[in-house]
């Protein structure tokens, strides 16, 4: 690699050592509704990199288009919004050649599961050590209401204004059921303790930490978690001395589940979709390789090079 | 027209060749050059065959190129027109820069694939052929009958055939025949023309370098078989001279060039989805990039290879990608995304024939527009074209250079035929400033623009991520100097201008192209890629004619280099030569007006307003100097070419 660690390390500026709140990490003033779930998102994520101390210089936040794909114009780092559904090959890129930076990853419902559903399956196998957000509303909101690969069925939009015609995907199971899953969560919007939470426990998994963060969208889909919004009731909280810590929940959160995350097979299970709306962590396997791990490449100098191609050429000498 | 080995064809004989070959005396005929071919049912080894003797042709000094006979199957039925498989290999004392016209001689391993040759018309009149004799007479009468029918359709031409126990002289040495007739006729062809036989030991060895010894052994025993066969059997010879070369030479095809040449450029990174006929450049990165600290990723489709690519440039490195045109064509939503937030990328498409699926395994050059303006909204990029096997390698040095130096994407179309075209070249000259990163990772200055144009040039630095205090957000909605989103009016025209702009300043530091042959003229031949060849021997026999003809061969096609229309101006006619597709005059229906022209020629034309013609043909094969000059010929007589 040109960019070795040593060059890096020469160029630790005093700026490093800098200590960031929370407002640091503000770029500039999000553009979302009043009443949109990507803010909670937000201040969660600005939180995280606060806690973290993340240096912006060395975090890139990527995603592809759609209401949450704004996201890394809101964040003080490195930021590429890309295209439609192609978060995760720009990310892969990132990090497959620099693995050293703090990779985030912001997609919606439409990008991840619908128009970028190839290169979310393989991502999962490449298990990059990368924090995915999927910001999912139910719907398409950018282009105002269209149904998505998770709107519910029957749920009447601009497409299927007779209602969808098909059960909506599991993103969990989905996730679930490729190889080398290696961290999958839900948290919700009206929860943010545990959406802080889940964010902390994907940063510090390493590998594909895969968050579905279930959202409201104020203009199209503002009633679909009514039940579970309105009465704490309708939702399961999965816990367990290795899940994911959120303290103060367990008062008003009455319905738990003991799930011990290196449990696959129940993590599976406790992903299908019931009456209630089951948030934490499903399953996490931290021992797992990450793609850029596997793929690490040697240092070689400039001058090595070329006595290499050199050899390269004896054999094609004439 | 055919006769039983050991003797020679006796037919009517037209040349001194044939003649000679009626005597039965051994005569050894020196000639500046010749075509040989091998064919077989795929599978059975022709290819290596062939390579081997191109690459030892190439080694002993001679000009060689090579070009692979490939059908689209792995494997397709044995014994049938549609399997044929093999190598040409035309190679002579001087530098050889295209396949050429015909096939003088001709080793087959049946008669079908043999057919299948003379089908597509490219045995010469009198080839030499050297023909298993096996069919004639086998078990099966239906084999019997095709070999008969087969034989009869070829007695059109005069072709020299000669039939050769090739199996049952394998047989000797091995006892799978499918695994050694190859050498058996590498032996054979070793004789005819007199090659070195310490070299093909030497390559035979390091193909099967990674085998147990025994397999070379019996390799080489099968070639001194085959030698020892056409010394007993064949009364003829061939010699063409070689040349000694000072300086040191290589010898590789196009896609070994190109990746060699990303690797000398610095390349550190290829994202890449298989695809004929592009994947071997991959196959040869693969090989061999990690011990340069780089690296292959095999993407799960062609639009990812693009987008992690695109990802890597972004994060600072040299970043790659090689397909072919329906790989390019799914790209093209990133391609775009490259332009945009001008993303420095080398994309190389290998062209093969299109649309669609179409012609994988063959040379068109359709992709010419697809390339140029194949994004959605103005996409101004850098597109150019090597035309030799040399270039293959050197335009990569060239791209990376330009994509960083204007933070462009740039595209290098070659094809099909430099793909697998075999070219010895001067060895390359390394320099290690090729290898030097894009960028470090010093903090840039506090306030620095992410894109801080220069209003004149369009010029702006590239920040990357780990550069303190450059933190900015990439993205492909338009955008003003800070890269945020904006649709402001004013904005939207600066954005487009400068991404433009940028052209214009790369084509004011080329130089207009170089005329070959006279300055000025009745007809000025324009091609592209890797016909120049082809075009240049063409154009050099209507030159020994007398004809005012003259050619001119472009490397970029976005910018066009300067002084075209200059140059044009002093020719009475200027007409493209291309494998693409056009409407021919004189096709039902297909008027001056309505006609769809070449690719290159639509440019052209666009670009000068001069009335060029174009001649191109798309027949899934390289384009022969002979038809060339022959659409020269008329295109000089009727005022267009036929």
């Amino acid at each position: 690699m040109s960019v070795s660690m040593p060059s890096f390390l020469n160029c630790i500026s005093d700026d490093d050592f800098a200590h960031y709140e929370v407002d640091d990490y503000q770029k500039c003033v999000a553009k979302w509704c009043s009443g949109c779930g990507d803010f909670g998102a937000l201040n969660a994520t600005k939180r995280l990199l606060a806690k973290e101390q993340l240096q912006p210089e060395n975090t890139v936040f990527v995603s592809g288009i759609g209401c949450s794909s704004r996201f890394p114009h809101y964040v003080n780092s490195y930021g590429f919004h890309g295209i439609h559904g192609r978060a995760l090959p720009i990310a892969t890129g990132v990090k497959l050649t620099r693995p050293e930076l703090d990779v985030f990853v912001v997609m919606g419902d439409g990008d991840c599961c619908s128009i970028g559903t190839a290169h979310w399956i393989h991502a999962i196998r490449y298990n990059m050590d990368m924090t995915v957000l999927l910001l999912d509303n139910n719907i398409y909101g950018l282009t105002k209401k269209q149904t998505s690969p998770t709107t519910p069925i029957g749920f009447s939009t601009n497409t299927m204004p007779r209602g969808s015609y098909l059960p909506p995907l599991n993103p969990l199971t989905a996730t679930l059921g490729v190889s080398n899953a290696s961290f999958v969560a839900q948290t919700a919007d009206w929860i943010p303790a545990h959406m802080y939470a889940t964010l902390q426990a994907a940063y510090e998994h390493k590998g594909f930490s895969f968050v579905r963060i279930l959202q409201r969208c104020p203009k199209f889909t503002p009633d679909v978690f009514t039940d579970a919004v309105k009465n704490p009731d309708n939702n399961e909280l999965l816990v367990h001395e290795n899940g994911i810590d959120a303290p103060g929940l367990e008062k008003l959160f009455k319905n738990r589940i003991i799930h011990d995350p290196k449990d696959l097979d129940g993590g599976r299970h406790y992903a299908e979709v019931e009456n209630r709306v089951r948030l934490g962590l499903f399953y996490r396997n931290g021992e797992l390789p990450c793609y850029e791990d596997t793929r690490e490449v040697v240092s070689v100098t400039a001058a090595e090079k070329i006595q290499k191609i050199n050899t390269e050429f004896d054999r094609y000498a004439v | 027209m055919t006769s039983s080995a050991p003797a020679l064809a006796k037919g009517e004989a037209k040349s001194e060749l044939n003649d000679s070959l009626d005597t039965g005396a051994k005569k050894v005929f020196c000639v500046p050059e010749h075509t040989v071919e091998i064919i077989a049912n795929s599978g059975e080894g022709a290819q290596k065959c062939g390579q081997i003797f191109g690459s030892v042709s190439a080694k002993m000094g001679n000009g060689v190129w090579t070009v692979e006979i490939i059908p689209a199957e792995i494997e397709p039925p044995p014994r049938h027109v549609t399997s044929t498989s093999g190598n040409l290999i035309r190679f002579g004392t001087e530098q050889i820069t295209n396949w050429g016209d015909r096939t003088k001689l001709a080793v087959a391993f049946n008669e079908q694939v043999l057919l299948s040759r003379h089908r597509l018309d490219s045995l010469d009149d009198e080839c030499i052929i050297l023909v298993e004799d096996m069919w004639e007479n086998h078990d099966d009468e239906n084999i019997r009958k095709e070999w008969a029918t087969a034989m009869e359709e070829m007695s059109s031409a005069n072709y020299r055939i000669v039939k050769v126990p090739i199996e049952e002289e394998s047989l000797k040495i091995v006892d799978n025949p499918h695994h050694g007739k190859n050498m058996f006729a590498l032996g054979m062809l070793a004789e005819v023309y007199q090659r070195d036989l310490d070299l093909i030991k030497k390559q035979i060895a390091n193909i099967f370098r990674r085998k147990p010894a025994k397999v070379t052994e019996l390799n080489i025993a099968l070639v001194e078989l085959g030698i020892q066969w056409a010394r007993e059997n064949l009364d003829f010879q061939f010699d063409v001279p070689a040349k000694v070369h000072e300086e040191a030479r290589v010898v590789m095809n196009g896609n070994q060039a190109t990746a060699l040449g990303a690797i000398a450029a610095g390349m550190e990174f290829c994202a890449m989805y298989p695809i004929t006929p592009a994947t071997s450049v991959s196959h040869e990165l693969c090989d061999i990039i990690e011990s340069y600290g780089g690296m292959v990723h095999q993407a799960e489709d062609e639009i990812a290879a693009a987008g992690v690519a695109i990802g890597a440039s972004y994060a600072g490195k040299v970043a790659l990608t090689v397909t072919s045109g329906p790989g390019m064509a799914l790209k093209t939503e990133f391609m775009a995304l490259a332009v945009m937030t001008e993303m420095p990328l080398v994309l190389v498409d290998v062209q093969r024939g299109g649309p669609s699926t179409g012609l994988p395994t063959k040379v068109e050059q359709s992709d010419l527009l697809a390339a140029l303006y194949g994004q959605h909204g103005d996409a101004p990029r850098v597109v150019m074209a090597p035309a030799t096997i040399e270039d293959c390698f050197q335009s990569m040095i060239t791209a990376r250079r330009i994509a960083e130096t204007f933070r462009t994407l740039v595209i290098v179309l070659t094809d099909a035929n430099l793909a697998t075209g075999v070219q010895q070249f001067p060895r390359p000259q390394l320099d290690e400033r090729w290898q030097e990163a894009p960028l470090d990772l010093s903090a840039v200055p506090e306030g620095t623009l992410p894109y801080d144009w220069d209003h004149s040039t369009g010029l702006s630095r590239r920040i990357i991520p780990g550069q303190a205090n450059g933190q900015y957000t990439v993205t492909g909605l338009a955008h003003d100097e800070f890269s945020k989103v904006s649709y402001e009016p004013e904005s939207n025209e600066l954005g487009c201008n400068m991404r433009s702009r940028k052209l214009a300043v790369f084509q004011s530091t080329l130089k207009p192209p170089t005329v070959v042959g006279d300055e000025e003229g009745d007809l000025l031949i324009v091609g592209w890629g890797s016909t120049r060849g082809a075009i240049e021997e063409a154009v050099g026999r209507a030159r020994a004619d007398k004809l005012k003809v003259s050619s001119c061969h472009l490397t970029f096609m976005s910018p066009l280099e300067p002084g075209l229309k200059e140059i044009f101006s002093r020719f009475k006619r200027v007409m493209t030569v291309e494998i693409n597709y056009s409407d021919r005059l004189g096709d039902p229906y297909i008027t001056a007006e309505n006609r769809r022209l070449g690719q290159m020629c639509w440019l052209l034309r666009a670009h000068t307003l001069v009335d060029i013609d174009c001649w191109t043909r798309v027949p899934g094969q390289p384009l022969r100097p002979g038809d060339i000059h022959n659409a020269i010929v008329s295109h000089l007589e009727n005022g267009a070419a036929s």
